[in-house]
């Protein structure tokens, strides 16, 4: 068995309740996301056009995430997960450095890494994602990738052509499909991210990695310690436009 | 003419999260650099060892292990508060993943410093024979002279591992194409000559002429060749694209230029022709001069290095 996801992209209307459906499912922190959704804007006043694309972990046959682990926090499970035990993590980042599609973050309030699991936990008592359940238009396809009556086995022969994976120059074999993309909504170069032109301005790097309120000398004294100040202002606490030279985790 | 005012693809990004920033920042870079130090000085000392009677280098059995163990000591310190959780550091020992690294970096790094601890002990107290006279550890270590003869070349063939499994640590970091693991094996080979160079400088007053010459040689090749591979990923790059747009960075009007150019010049220009001039006149306090450049300079080049591929958007 081999889980896999495929999103089509034609029938994403950019609702985010995926995003919303994962924070919820999974508690997780303000600044940090195991899905989101992103806006591309494609063309030219007035010929212009929205595209939506969820992004998540892709579940990487070859995952080098999985490989620089040095304590094997991040490890495969027997169904293709790639899942993360962040009692073990020790916070290196490594994984952070090595994932080339940007899945994983450092969770504010353990300290460790953290990503979108499949919603391991939920398959195991034979539930669907959260994210999947929630759409309302259906464009999160999960299942068996190895059956081949299943839905989305099906849906990958019926659109073959069409199908994608983003970057499958690293070699990771993403087990994460994309219907209905394109070199503007996959390939984050081809985009331009340019200050003014956001829905939010000054959304460009955060500025901490970890817990913003955790200092390097907390990590010492207080290592297990989560924090009371977590709120909104803390958590949303972006950089201006080009101090994201201040160190990030630092 | 439309294909001068829409770029090819004119996908503009209207609505996101926030990108993480820099993950790894200045503290990595204080390991990598410190790192070169401790590696560095045992590989230089080798050579000069090999080349040169003791009797040419006084101290040297006791400074350069010593040198080594300071600095092995910051690289250590900075790795464990780099991680956000470091008590469990201890995990690396108790769960080790052998496919990382990292892995395979600490448990070696640590023989490593393990070895250089034996000898900076063995050195000092044999190079000191009145201080602590009455110490069972010292006299031990006295008595344990030999020993230093055995475990030095361990350490001479185990600091080149050391001092190169931070560039598969860059390479398994496959988010960031800048990194091609033949060219940061060499960087930092280059790098530990250099700051093994530049560390020894510091304690070769006493030393021959001839040693100084040495030293100042290693310095002015390794400074070159560090320097020509710069200007080779700099200028010819690579037929990548993402390394590409990482070295907008460090090109002209790039947030990183002014930085990389302030390192090549302070790090790698001028110590080259200090320490060229310096092996035509013996002359210690230009050499000292040159060692501090290289040092700070390779500071900020490896810097700007660590930090530019983190400022892409990888997704
Ligand atoms: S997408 Fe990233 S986090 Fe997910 S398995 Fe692949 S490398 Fe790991
Ligand atoms: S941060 Fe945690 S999960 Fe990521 S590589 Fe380091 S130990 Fe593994």
């Amino acid at each position: 068995m081999k889980l896999g996801f495929l999103v089509d992209l034609n029938l994403c209307m950019g609702c985010k309740g995926c995003e919303i459906a994962c924070k919820v499912e999974n508690e997780v922190p303000l600044g940090s996301w195991r899905l989101r959704v992103k806006y591309i804007d494609i063309g030219t006043f007035p010929e212009t056009s929205r595209s939506f694309t969820p992004l998540r972990c892709n579940h990487c046959e070859n995952a080098p995430c999985e490989r620089i682990c040095p304590v094997s926090a991040l490890h495969y499970l027997e169904n293709g997960i790639v899942n993360i035990d962040n009692e073990r993590c020790i916070g290196c980042a490594g994984c952070m450095m090595a994932c080339p599609y940007g899945a994983i973050y450092m969770d504010p309030e353990t300290n460790t890494a953290d990503k979108c699991t499949y919603c391991a936990h939920r398959i195991e008592s034979g539930m669907m994602p959260a994210c999947v359940v929630i759409c309302p238009v259906q464009a999160n396809i999960f299942g068996d990738i190895e059956d081949e009556s299943s839905h989305i086995s099906r849906y990958i022969m019926e659109h073959q052509g069409a199908v994608q994976v983003r970057k499958p120059e690293k070699h990771t074999n993403p087990k994460h499909f994309y219907v209905g993309g394109g070199t503007q909504t996959l390939d984050p170069l081809a985009q331009q991210r340019l200050e003014g032109y956001n829905l939010f301005n000054n959304i460009t790097h955060l500025e901490h990695v970890g817990d913003p309120n955790h200092g390097v000398i907390d990590r010492f004294l207080k290592p297990f310690e989560s924090h009371e100040e977590l709120d909104n202002k803390s958590m949303m606490d972006f950089a201006s436009e080009g101090a994201h030279e201040a160190e990030g985790g630092h | 003419m439309v294909e001068h005012t829409v770029s090819a693809t004119q996908a503009i990004v209207t609505l996101d999260v926030a990108l993480p920033g820099i993950i790894w920042g200045w503290m990595i870079t204080l390991n990598m650099w410190a790192k070169s130090v401790g590696t560095g000085v045992v590989l230089v000392g080798a050579f000069l060892l090999w080349r040169h009677k003791k009797e040419e280098l006084p101290g040297i059995r006791w400074t350069m292990p010593l040198i080594s163990f300071v600095f092995l000591n910051i690289f250590l310190l900075f790795t464990l508060t780099d991680l956000h959780q470091p008590y469990r550091m201890i995990n690396i020992f108790l769960h080790p993943h052998w496919t990382s690294a990292i892995t395979v970096g600490a448990w070696m790094a640590s023989l490593f410093t393990l070895l250089i601890s034996i000898m900076a002990v063995i050195g000092f107290f044999e190079a000191h024979p009145n201080v602590r006279k009455n110490c069972k550890l010292a006299n031990l270590a006295r008595e344990k002279s030999a020993l230093y003869d055995k475990i030095f070349p361990v350490a001479v063939v185990l600091a080149v591992p050391v001092t190169l499994y931070t560039a598969i640590i860059m390479a398994e970091s496959a988010a960031r194409e800048l990194w091609q693991t033949p060219a940061e094996l060499m960087q930092m080979m280059w790098a530990a000559l250099m700051a093994g160079a530049a560390g020894l400088v510091f304690v070769s007053d006493k030393w021959s002429e001839g040693a100084r010459r040495d030293l100042a040689l290693v310095l002015a090749i390794s400074t070159f060749f560090s320097f020509m591979m710069y200007m080779g990923e700099y200028f010819f790059s690579f037929k990548s694209a993402e390394a590409e747009a990482t070295l907008a960075y460090v090109h002209a009007g790039g947030e990183y230029n002014t930085e990389f150019w302030a390192g090549m010049l302070i790090g790698f220009v001028a110590p080259f022709f200090i320490a060229i001039g310096t092996m035509k006149s013996d002359n210690k306090t230009l050499l000292r001069f040159a060692a501090l450049l290289a040092l700070i300079g390779l500071f900020m080049a490896k810097d700007v290095w660590l930090k530019i591929p983190q400022m892409l958007p990888l997704s």
